[in-house]
């Protein structure tokens, strides 16, 4: 019976001792992230350009890069991340619960997802809007044409909502297939289960080169909303949201300065704000504000390169536009916040 | 003396040595263990709930849902979240419910067939059974999708049968009847026709009871229900039915009813599947049925069929129902597999909710709620009709 007596009080003073660790969450997760020396990231396996694995096992694309870039900055190592392949009605769920420390995924801010999901976003990595994607061969060339249509859409995305938002504003109706693999909504496109599809035209174009014949195929030339796409991090560490912003307007940064993969170890400036970016500066830096190293803007360049160099590598190849997407001195929407 | 010394040994008896005290100590100890656990997993909910901003109500049922769904009644995008809700909730009863009809009648064919005498019956039946008991259920889905629905001809170049029904690769579209003004007359004529067939169903079981022999009950109420049903619908004035026929209008066929590819591959592949198992399940149970009791049935001349439906069936049935209500419920659980077809089911739909709300934990408590009520439902009906019939069996 002592025995006994015994296991009750072990068994209770385990749980006492088990509560603050499953209570946690003082720790922040930039601390996290460089205790297991590996960031752990969210993205798109199957959407060439921005995540997808490639033939050789490596994980490639535009918000993949960004993900290296991150860790670059955190741990001065590119390569310390690890990549977790999500779906889109599983993106939000992986951050909540602290499986991924950042989603980089093509995903949509919007007021909903600031406020009621518990995500935060970093500033928007693509100004992308929904279009369709529909057979040469159909004539259509308006949406209004689209009337009585079957569209198909991805579950759980914006696009979802946006589609039911125009179709109920043009007055006309269409029949939506909510597929939750992107994989099988471009193959049941392709075999014809739907009409036409809707999503970000960055995607639109990146799946058409996977289609049977990506030449039978139109995107049509309307533009539905406004889609900024950017890295999302868990609501309430405004310390890990700082550093994910900061590494993307780095990028921005230095494409607006001129700085590149290749010559970051060499700029030579004198130019204060550049040498507080670079760590080059007397100062204890813009680093140790963020919690990460001086030098930490820099290592992010060598790692990627700046935005010019990251679009050029990811997205150029699909025959995407830079568009808005360019510095705001050359009339684009990419605006870095001052180093200082 | 003598009496007093039990006493007197009880009262020396430490509390926690008394075994009465003990019982009791040890099952509170014990509900207050499970009460601190469950404490501790709910704060931690809810503190991890406030460090992302999230708040627990369910509020937003009444908001806009906002996203459009593929089938089911009629709704819209500015319908409640609850409306969204209810229309998954139907669609998951429909695709259960003709889903377990199929499953059964399937399953019981192939059921009797395993005892078949026939070698090749039983050997396919066997194949049947052990094919698809084996494979993954979401596999079969999967692979009815994309492997055989997907496979049929374009929109445009449907396969056309008798004219009015067709079928491609957004689905089987028929023509559906549709009442006209006579439906009334013609009911009267059907009206009638059941009078006469329940009369002629006691006359046929009181001259079965006189003559106590067993047949056919419904041998004279059938066919007299048939003739005075279809002179009825040639007597009416006009047709009381006519057929809307599909249409191929703009991008899609118009007109009549139509089962969407997501619900047909759902249906075949849950139907085949559950089908395997009760088959296993009615082979059982016939089997339970003593060989004595065929032997016997036979012995005093009754036929192969009627040794089935008279001796042997009412004997197995009270044995097949428990594992049965466990297949039917397996079925309409496993209709949730077809999130990854795309068929807008109660899972679907809740999953939906979860990613535009937020609040997964109330649409996941929901959804959970839903599973159950359904779930408890049918066992209860299920249990139900096994007292009843174990009553008239006895």
């Amino acid at each position: 019976m002592r025995k006994f007596l015994f296991r009750v009080s072990a068994l209770i003073l385990a749980i006492s001792l088990v509560t603050p660790l499953l209570a946690r969450g003082e720790e922040g997760i930039l601390d996290k992230v460089k205790n297991r020396g590996r960031l752990i990231c969210g993205v798109n396996k199957e959407l060439p350009g921005f995540g997808f694995l490639g033939q050789d096992g490596k994980w490639k694309g535009f918000d993949v890069d960004y993900g290296r870039a991150i860790a670059a900055a955190v741990l001065g190592d590119p390569d310390k991340v690890e990549f977790r392949p999500l779906k889109a009605a599983d993106r939000f769920p992986a951050l909540q619960t602290g499986e991924i420390d950042v989603l980089i995924r093509n995903t949509t801010w919007t007021l909903t997802r600031d406020t009621d999901l518990g995500t935060d976003f970093a500033p928007p990595t693509f100004y992308d809007g929904q279009g369709f994607m529909l057979r040469k061969d159909l004539g259509v060339t308006s949406l209004k044409e689209l009337a009585g249509a079957t569209i198909g859409v991805t579950a759980g995305s914006t696009t979802e909502l946006n589609l039911a938002d125009t179709t109920r504003s043009l007055g006309i109706e269409v029949e939506p297939i909510v597929f939750e693999e992107t994989e099988t909504l471009y193959q049941s496109y392709d075999q014809g289960r739907c009409d036409a599809v809707t999503s970000d035209k960055s995607q639109l174009v990146s799946r058409r080169q996977s289609l049977k014949n990506p030449d039978d195929h139109v995107i049509l030339d309307v533009t539905i909303s406004k889609e900024p796409l950017g890295p999302v991090t868990v609501h309430g560490d405004n310390r890990w949201n700082d550093v994910v912003s900061w590494v993307v307007y780095a990028t921005f940064f230095a494409e607006e300065h001129g700085i590149t993969q290749a010559n970051v170890n060499t700029f030579e400036t004198e130019n204060p704000e550049i040498k507080r970016f670079l760590g080059t500066d007397d100062g204890a830096g813009m680093g140790k504000k963020l919690g990460l190293p001086k030098d930490w803007a820099r290592q992010v360049i060598a790692a990627v390169g700046n935005y010019g160099e990251l679009f050029e590598r990811n997205l150029t190849p699909l025959g995407l536009p830079r568009g808005v997407n360019k510095p705001w001195t050359q009339g684009g929407l990419l605006y870095a916040i001052p180093f200082r | 003396m003598e009496n007093n010394s039990p006493t007197a040994v009880s009262e020396k008896i430490p509390f926690w040595r008394d075994v009465r005290v003990l019982r009791v100590l040890f099952q509170v100890v014990f509900l207050l263990g499970v009460i601190l656990l469950l404490a501790i997993l709910y704060t931690n909910m809810l503190s991890g709930l406030r460090r992302l901003g999230l708040t627990l109500n369910l509020n937003f049922f009444q908001d806009e849902a906002g996203f459009g769904i593929s089938e089911g009644i009629s709704y819209d995008p500015s319908d409640t979240y609850l409306k969204a809700f209810w229309v998954g909730i139907l669609n998951t009863l429909k695709v259960s419910i003709i889903g377990v009809v199929c499953a059964t009648f399937i399953g019981l064919f192939f059921g009797i067939a395993r005892l078949s005498s026939n070698w090749l019956i039983r050997t396919i039946a066997a194949a049947y059974v052990e094919c698809f008991r084996n494979v993954p259920l979401l596999l079969q889905i999967v692979f009815w999708y994309t492997a055989v629905v997907a496979q049929l001809p374009n929109i445009r170049e449907s396969l056309s049968l008798f004219g009015g029904a067709f079928i491609n690769n957004r689905g089987v579209y028929l023509p559906s009847p549709e009442p006209t003004s006579s439906l009334t007359i013609w009911l009267w004529f059907l009206g009638a026709g059941l009078l006469l067939a329940v009369f002629l169903y006691v006359l046929r079981w009181r001259q079965l009871q006189r003559l106590d022999r067993p047949g056919f009950r419904a041998k004279w109420a059938l066919p007299a229900f048939l003739i005075v049903a279809l002179c009825g619908w040639f007597l009416t004035p006009g047709s009381p039915f006519t057929l809307d026929l599909p249409v191929l209008q703009g991008f899609n066929y118009q007109g009549g009813m139509s089962f969407s590819p997501e619900f047909s591959a759902l249906l075949i592949g849950l139907s085949i599947y559950t089908s395997a198992f009760i088959a296993e399940v009615v082979r059982s149970g016939i089997q339970s049925v003593v060989k004595g009791q065929r032997e016997a049935a036979r012995a005093v001349g009754l036929k192969e069929g009627q040794t089935l439906r008279l001796v042997v069936l009412p004997q197995a049935v009270p044995i097949i129902l428990p594992p049965l209500t466990s297949q039917y419920l397996n079925l309409a659980k496993n209709s949730s597999l077809a999130v990854a077809i795309g068929f807008p089911e109660l899972l679907g739909i809740g999953r939906t909710m979860m990613l535009q709300t937020g609040q997964s934990i109330p649409v996941f408590a929901m959804i959970m709620v839903s599973y159950l009520v359904m779930s408890l439902t049918t066992s209860a009906a299920m249990n139900w009709y096994n007292r009843w019939i174990t009553r008239i069996g006895r």
